[in-house]
């Protein structure tokens, strides 16, 4: 019997162990695990396991929405400026972390290196983008309105509600990016489902989100099964909006538009074809998760 | 007993003032070439702060053709998104040194450094945070598809919010995708070179500002250079005056913002002990160094006893004194000229048989002061009613009805603002509609906010800055 | 032959109940946003060393210290006198506190432990603090406290009554407390948080005063919010306004939320450049508070030996 030198099965400096992250859930600004206490394994593009990440349930869509309805009040209420301020902070906080992103998403869609820091700057460029809008969206949607009477006349566009957010299932960054920005530039706060194979760069985000003065319950992001948790969301009575283009089965979503009507939720159906998440967003994000409202006042001595 | 405050003095110890600058030109500080130089005082202490450069015709020149350059080889043509994040870069920048330049800008300008620190450093970091924004929208901006910027603007601004005239030029033209020279006012220089400084550190690209030093004269060769597309200026009516005959016949743009002589409103219904503030504020707000000062004082005859005991009673309690104490509520005059020209017009005041009253406050020995003063039994017809004092000086006149308040704020060459003070919103939206001003404030006074269009009627000069409306300016359309 | 009806006599219009409508809604109006700007740069002064510590002596001779517990005993409303009489142990020149705020049952107590400090006992009544009681009921508890040697009562207002638009209800309430009174000095507690808009705290403040309040009381502290700036800005509007037409003087006191010194001098400073400096005594000026006395003399502390201090040197009660 030979004794093995056991300095032998140490790790040596270059191949150290590494301490890996748990993906949580993030909700009202925390990052708790699921009440359920389930997870499910997630795989790189090539198939290697890479975590495993929380599988929620509905009670976790529940507390989501619950704390996306507190943050609300809060979060509309805020002054333009404000709210555009902080999109820009998660900005700067996502730019800071370019290689990380860059990693998690190359892994994620199977891209090479120079495609994933095209994504990840792509992401960076499209939250300064929204938070340009933040002070700007109320001038090009709304204005005054020349009725035909003594009265002032005003129309201005406000934030709808709690919007829950189906996120696309490929796009695991950009494309998760260009869902969330839209809703809460506004006013909104979001309840989002992440990209059920490609979670982790959503959940990573969600660091990135909390160290950008947002505060808590604005997004709240849950991973897991979109059959599962979708009719939840969008069924449920608290929720205004609901988004579904991450929603890449026709039966579910049809499911769920039905069930949005229950309480008139404005509904926005997946994309006919893929979607080009380069290209100019326009308004159409921003415009389905506001209403309109004009007031009139008269004009006398 | 009385509550004194003890001296509440900021530390200068963040500002680091150099004996002498130069032109910043192309993306450095340079030597003049045929330019003069000339002293920048504290109007509060009348101490040399630094000498600054009044540039040559060579030296606006060699300005114009570096921008020139720079719209050429890229910033004319640089994506939107692009120009945005250097927009945003300035903004953040302005942000974390905001402490400096607030300091920096109550020594060269004298106003309080509540003000400098609470209204103006915030406006002008919002203003170049809005403007980034439209950078990379502007065919949503309502100007069509594409629209393409002029080229090179020259910009000319006053010596009143030095930093914050700066940035409601700048941001806009940069944010169009122009290049820009600005000559900062002769008095007030300093902040304007920090803020090239700023630009150096955001890695602007050379040539996208310049900043060029001087006086009348550098401003005037700046204007009439024949490469600019584009002049902005903010200040004196009669100098737009000029400007825009010097413009005539050339294919220049020009928007101009000039001055006012504002009517603040007050109806018997109106919120008392706010609208004191506002008139106060409305007028001693920066010395009334204001171009939409509420410098008349229209007040309904039924409460014009009431109003006035109040107001001076409220008058008083100003502050006078070294505007680097937290506590200074009024500061010092900018310059020996302007002070002189604050006494003559209050003098005159009185020859045509106004009631004259100042707030009891003791002025310092040295430096340039005026108590805050209050002119009551005024006219339409009175000089001090009509011309632009551009000082702590407030004229009050009466009326009966809303008619003949709309009647007499109306009755002016100018058009730059009007307050309009009552419980009643449809009186206030009957009198904004009647009211020939580009910005009518209702139950408040004096607020900015880089979203909101500013700008005048008739003398008050033409266009606009800020908001949506403010890209006008800076686009080929 | 025609019978004409007679012209209502002034007084009859002055007597209708609409007359308090008619009065206290022709006061001038109070623009939230311009009063909230107010007391904001106002905050803004910067009160430095002699004027600091002048104001932070001035703040602890205003405090009324306050314990309004279901759980008070005898035992805690002794400790809180023994620190109104002293509440600095290591300090013999810390002034004293301006009173003791207690309820009626502990009033006895409170003024066996302060007889010859001069430090007034106050006592809340009036069914407080929700006021929800038949008037009998609040002048009876008016009385028992006065009997009991309170020299200050602090009564709320019939909110309920006020927001209905019952406005002669509420006048009649507080004359009658008054009369209960006796010699005993009358706050009247509007309770300014339930009243919502600063327009109802200047009608309040005015409809207290003409029915012989001794000084105007924010809050009862039970219900946020309590005092705020913007809030007391328009009591002390009131009370200037008040004195200049009928030339009496009434107080103001605060309670309720001032937690800090910085706070505290953020309150003087109100007092100083709104009502004025007549103002600016124990006479005229109060705050209803507990834990603001512990800060008040950590900051004294820090004036006097240049560093920071901390809980330890200061005591709980």
């Amino acid at each position: 019997m030979v004794a093995t030198d056991w300095r032998l099965t140490l790790p040596s400096e270059t191949s150290r162990l590494a301490v890996r992250k748990t993906y949580k859930l993030y909700v009202g600004g925390a990052f708790p695990r699921s009440e359920s206490g389930r997870s499910y394994p997630v795989y790189s593009a090539k198939g290697t396991w890479m975590a495993n990440a929380v599988l929620a349930s509905r009670k976790d869509v529940r507390d989501a929405v619950a704390a996306a309805r507190k943050a609300f009040p809060g979060w509309a209420g805020r002054t333009a400026y404000n709210r555009g301020q902080i999109l820009y902070r998660i900005a700067e906080m996502l730019e800071g972390r370019r290689d990380q992103f860059a990693t998690e998403v190359a892994e994620a869609e199977g891209l090479d290196r120079a495609a994933a820091l095209a994504v990840v700057d792509a992401s960076v460029d499209r939250w300064v983008w929204y938070a340009g809008w933040a002070d700007k969206i109320a001038q090009v949607l709304g204005n005054a309105n020349p009725v035909a009477g003594p009265y002032f006349n005003l129309s201005t566009p406000e934030p709808t509600g709690v919007v829950g957010v189906v996120a696309p299932a490929e796009s695991s960054l950009l494309g998760l990016v260009s869902v969330m920005a839209p809703v809460i530039v506004t006013g909104n706060t979001a309840v989002l489902l992440a990209s059920e194979e490609r979670p982790l760069p959503a959940v990573t985000f969600a660091e990135v989100l909390a160290t950008s003065d947002l505060p808590g319950g604005v997004v709240n992001l849950l991973t897991g099964r979109v059959s599962e948790l979708l009719p939840w969301l969008a069924s449920h009575f608290d929720v205004n909006a609901i988004d579904l283009t991450g929603v890449t089965d026709p039966e579910l979503a049809a499911e769920a538009e039905r069930a949005a009507a229950e309480n008139l939720k404005r509904v926005v159906r997946p994309p006919q074809g893929p979607v080009d998440w380069s290209a100019d967003p326009g308004l159409e994000r921003m415009t389905a998760f506001v209403e309109t409202k004009t007031v009139w006042h008269p004009k006398g001595m | 007993m009385t509550f004194e405050y003890a001296p509440a003095p900021e530390s200068t110890s963040i500002v680091d003032i150099r004996p002498s600058y130069g032109l910043f030109i192309d993306g450095e500080f340079r030597d003049s070439i045929d330019g003069d130089t000339i002293k920048t005082i504290n109007p509060a202490t009348e101490e040399v702060l630094s000498e600054v450069v009044a540039a040559g015709p060579r030296d606006v020149a060699a300005a114009v053709e570096a921008a020139r350059r720079a719209y050429q080889t890229g910033w004319g043509t640089m994506p939107g998104t692009e120009r945005a994040k250097y927009l945003y870069r300035i903004a953040r920048i302005i942000q974390e040194r905001s402490r400096e330049l607030a300091v920096l800008e109550t020594i060269d300008n004298g106003k309080p450094i509540r003000e400098s620190r609470d209204v103006d450093l915030p406006l002008v970091a919002a203003h170049f945070f809005y403007y980034a924004g439209w950078a990379d929208k502007l065919s949503y901006a309502g100007f069509g598809p594409h629209p393409r910027p002029l080229g090179v603007a020259a910009q000319v601004i006053p010596w009143n919010f030095p930093l914050l005239m700066l940035a409601w030029k700048i941001a806009p033209a940069l944010a169009c995708g122009n290049t820009v020279v600005l000559k900062p006012a002769e008095t007030t220089p300093l902040t304007a070179l920090v803020f090239a400084e700023i630009c150096q550190q955001a890695d602007l690209p050379p040539g996208v500002v310049n900043i060029i030093t001087g006086a009348g004269e550098t401003g005037r060769h700046l204007v009439e250079h024949p490469d600019v597309d584009k002049i902005a200026f903010t200040g004196s009516t009669e100098v737009g005056r000029q400007i825009a005959r010097a413009a005539a016949g050339t294919r220049k743009r020009l928007t101009l913002e000039l001055g006012g002589k504002a009517a603040n409103i007050v109806f018997d219904d109106a919120p008392l002990d706010q609208a004191v503030e506002g008139i106060v504020n409305g007028i001693f707000f920066n010395q009334g160094h204001v171009c939409c000062a509420g410098s008349r004082l229209l007040v309904q005859e039924s409460i014009h006893d009431e109003l006035l005991t109040a107001l001076k009673r409220r008058i008083s309690l100003l502050r006078l004194g070294d505007p680097l104490d937290k506590n200074t509520d009024i500061g010092a005059i900018n310059s020996a000229a302007q002070l002189e020209r604050i006494r003559a017009l209050s003098e005159i005041g009185e020859l045509e048989g106004a009631e004259r009253w100042s707030a009891p406050c003791p002025l310092p020995d040295r430096g340039f002061w005026f108590p805050p003063t209050v002119f009551t039994g005024v006219s339409q017809a009175h000089r001090i009613a009509r011309e632009e004092i551009f000082g702590p000086v407030l004229s009050v006149l009466t009326f009966r009805t809303p008619e003949e308040a709309v009647a007499k704020a109306n009755n002016t060459p100018y058009g730059l603002s009007a307050g309009i003070w009552t419980e009643k919103g449809s009186r206030i939206l009957w009198m904004a509609d009647r009211l020939r001003a580009g910005v009518v404030w209702a139950n408040t006074f004096n607020k900015f906010d880089p979203s909101s269009p500013f700008g005048g009627y008739k003398e008050s000069g033409y266009g606009r800055e800020g908001g949506r409306h403010g890209l006008e300016a800076y686009l080929a359309v | 032959m025609t019978a004409t009806t007679p012209l209502p006599a002034v007084a009859d219009l002055v007597n209708m109940p609409e007359a308090w409508r008619t009065l206290l809604h022709g006061l001038p109006s109070v623009d939230q946003v311009g009063a909230e700007q107010r007391a904001a740069m106002l905050a803004t002064r910067s009160i430095k060393t002699t004027s600091k510590a002048w104001a932070l002596d001035l703040a602890i001779r205003m405090v009324d210290l306050t314990t309004l517990e279901g759980a008070d005993t005898p035992g805690k409303v002794r400790a809180l006198c023994a620190k109104a009489r002293r509440p600095d142990p290591t300090d013999p020149h810390c002034p004293q506190v301006a009173a003791v705020c207690v309820y009626p049952s502990m009033v006895s107590t409170a003024a066996a432990y302060l007889a010859g400090t001069g430090i007034k006992v106050a006592s809340v009544a009036t069914a407080f603090p929700s006021g929800q009681a038949p008037l009998e009921v609040k002048l009876a508890d008016t009385r028992a406290a006065v009997a009991a040697g309170a020299d200050e009562i602090d009564m709320v207002i019939d909110r309920g009554a006020f927001l209905a638009g019952r406005y002669s209800e509420v006048f009649d309430q507080i004359a009658a407390v008054k009369q209960a009174c006796g010699n005993a000095h009358l706050k009247v507690i509007l309770e300014t948080g339930e009243l919502a808009t600063l327009d109802n705290v200047r009608r309040a403040s005015w409809l207290a005063m003409v029915a012989g309040a001794d000084f105007i009381k924010t809050s009862t502290g039970k219900v946020q919010p309590a005092a705020t700036l913007p809030v007391t800005l328009v009591m002390l509007e009131a009370v200037r306004d008040f004195r200049e037409r009928t030339g009496r003087q009434v107080g103001v006191k605060p309670a309720g939320g001032i937690r800090t010194a910085k706070d505290a001098l953020r309150y003087l400073v109100l007092v100083n450049e709104t009502a004025g400096p007549d103002w600016l005594d124990p006479a005229w000026f109060r705050f209803g508070a507990s834990s603001l006395l512990n800060d008040l003399l950590m900051q004294r502390a820090k004036l006097a030996t240049g560093h920071y201090s901390g809980h330890d040197y200061v005591t709980l009660d």
